[in-house]
């Protein structure tokens, strides 16, 4: 920006450009102010990161993962969690609330109009799950020896998949549900039965084969299969991946297709 | 002076009901123009037409020479808006409302003069929803005028402010006005379309009733003039409903009470001098806006 100024005698109009990063840099400004985020999505899994690290039992190594002990699994676990939060129950409540009080109205009168504070909702929120991610790696790996995912490339894939497809499904519930509190309802109501398909409470390995197959057709289960696959020096299969991005597209299109801006 | 908003033949329908039946006007270059009517009369609905929110269903709308709906990226430059329901983010704290607004305009104006102009610099880092009601309706004003706009539309602008806010933007408006910005107002209130409009459309039932200064509006209504006295001694009728400027005269106790045209009172003063009688307690009731508004549309304007 600067170098533009002094180029120029004349201030240069602000570009569409610059908005969209002040907007982008204002939306994450507010997201950490509104705690839901920070605090759900990012404080509570990296406590119970540290807690699980400390209990020895969690380090033997789970039948049917591939070597990985109960911990190791827990990492992607909770790297899902943050996503899931964020994007499930964090994006929801901030845009339904934007579109309830009058905020994408507002903007629709302006020259940038309201589609560009989505986009820096969804920037914003993706921002912070990737820093989340990064130091929910460093904890486990520099407190707790967890070694990274042994295939970087197949994680990072997953992960980016991972995070499109929750995503898609906040901006899903933003899109189908009529106000602040029914976005939060829904987004919390499905938090936990996913989570459970993605191994909070029993790793996906130990489930009964039924709902390991629901598992796999869940977006935080296929996320978990991918992710897995990953530490273990895989690049992920085709199934989980493609879920994912079956979620990412499907629940774009039907978002975009029954956004309401007021 | 050139027309800067023409709106002919509007009409808008929502499933259920006709909002906007037919509404014709023209807004001149830098004038203040108030639009106003009841609750539910098809303002709100007219002017977001105008700021292209909504599609009319029938007739044309040009905003300084531009199509609310064709034209819109360029509309929106051009034209500030203030809505009644249009909010920020919480969180959001004055000054960065007004830089972030600031960077959607191709020339916008200094927002931090235009914080301090509206009294606000004092709150540029608390969050929106910590101000007040007057805070907020200022700082919707600000973010209307920060991407220097030759139109503003503005409504409900005061409502849910207390007296002294009220009066302290009414001057903000004025102000605005003097830069040369053409003002829209939307309002219910008859005090404020009194002080502040050059030209007033009172809308009524999705209709323009009327589109005249307030003057003239209180003038077309033809409402008679009410002349209330105490007689300092016995006076016969005959005196004052002889004069052709009186239409009628009512006694109620010991006071009387004369109706008629604008020029009844210098009539009646005259006659009553004449004959050495004392008007005590004299009271004239002029025509209000408020009154030609009944008058001119049958309807009562709903007071908050």
């Amino acid at each position: 920006m600067s170098v533009l100024n002094t180029t120029t005698a004349v201030p240069a109009p602000a570009t569409s450009g610059s908005a969209t990063w002040r907007l982008i840099k204002a939306e994450s400004r507010l997201s950490i102010r509104d705690k839901v985020g920070p605090l759900w999505g990012v404080g509570c899994p990296l406590i119970v990161l540290v807690i699980l690290g400390m209990v020895p039992a969690l380090r033997e190594r789970v039948e049917a993962a591939g070597g990985l002990t109960y911990f190791d699994l827990y990492v992607p676990v909770l790297i899902l969690f943050n996503l899931a939060i964020l994007a499930m129950t964090a994006l929801p409540t901030t845009l339904a609330g934007y579109r309830e009080n009058g905020v994408l109205r507002r903007l629709q009168t302006t020259p940038i109009g309201p589609a560009r504070v989505l986009t820096a909702q969804l920037v914003a929120n993706f921002a912070i799950a990737l820093v989340a991610t990064v130091l929910f790696l460093a904890v486990a790996g520099l407190g707790f020896g967890v070694d990274l995912p042994r295939h970087p490339a197949g994680f990072v894939l997953s992960w980016l998949l991972g995070a499109a497809a929750l995503l898609a499904i906040g901006l899903l519930i933003t899109a189908l549900t009529p106000g602040r509190g029914p976005a939060t309802a829904v987004g919390t109501v499905l938090f936990f039965p996913m989570m459970f398909f993605a191994g909070l409470w029993v790793p996906v390995a130990q489930m009964p084969e039924v709902l390991q197959t629901i598992s796999h057709y869940t977006p935080l289960g296929a996320g978990m299969q991918a992710f897995q696959a990953a530490y273990l020096g895989d690049f992920p299969a085709a199934a989980p991946l493609l879920t994912l991005a079956a979620y990412a597209i499907g629940c774009t299109i039907i978002a975009i297709r029954w956004f309401r801006w007021e | 002076m050139p027309a800067v908003i023409e709106v002919r033949n509007l009409h808008k329908r929502y499933a259920d009901k006709i909002a906007v039946e037919d509404v014709s006007l023209t807004v001149q270059e830098g004038e203040i123009f108030g639009i106003l009517g009841p609750n539910g009369a098809g303002k709100t609905t007219s002017v977001e037409c105008v700021a292209g929110l909504r599609v009319p269903d029938r007739g044309e709308i040009s905003v300084c020479g531009l199509d609310p709906q064709r034209d819109r990226t360029e509309l929106t430059r051009r034209l500030g808006v203030q809505l009644q329901a249009g909010q920020l983010p919480d969180r959001l704290q004055v000054a960065e409302a007004l830089e972030l607004y600031a960077s959607f305009y191709p020339h916008p104006a200094d927002w931090r003069a235009l914080m301090g102009d509206l009294g606000l610099t004092d709150k540029a880092k608390t969050a929106y929803a910590k101000l007040s009601g007057g805070q907020k309706q200022r700082l919707s004003i600000a973010l209307a005028l920060v991407g220097n706009p030759r139109v503003a539309i503005l409504d409900e602008l005061t409502t849910g402010l207390d007296p002294q806010a009220r009066r302290d933007t009414w001057e903000l408006i004025e102000g605005v006005r003097s830069r040369g910005v053409t003002i829209v107002l939307v309002t219910h209130f008859m005090e404020e379309a009194e002080r502040l409009c050059d030209r007033l459309a009172l809308i009524d039932g999705g209709r323009v009733v009327a589109v005249d200064t307030p003057a003239g509006l209180t003038a077309r209504a033809r409402i008679e003039q009410r002349i209330q006295f105490r007689p300092s001694k016995p006076m016969a009728d005959h005196l004052l409903t002889d004069l052709p400027e009186v239409s009628g005269l009512t006694r109620r106790g010991e006071l009387v009470i004369v109706s008629g045209n604008d020029n009844a009172l210098n009539a009646v003063t005259a006659v009553l001098a004449r004959n050495q009688i004392v008007a005590e307690r004299l009271r004239v009731e002029q025509a209000s806006l408020e009154e030609a508004f009944v008058q001119l549309t049958g309807s009562r304007l709903d007071s908050e």
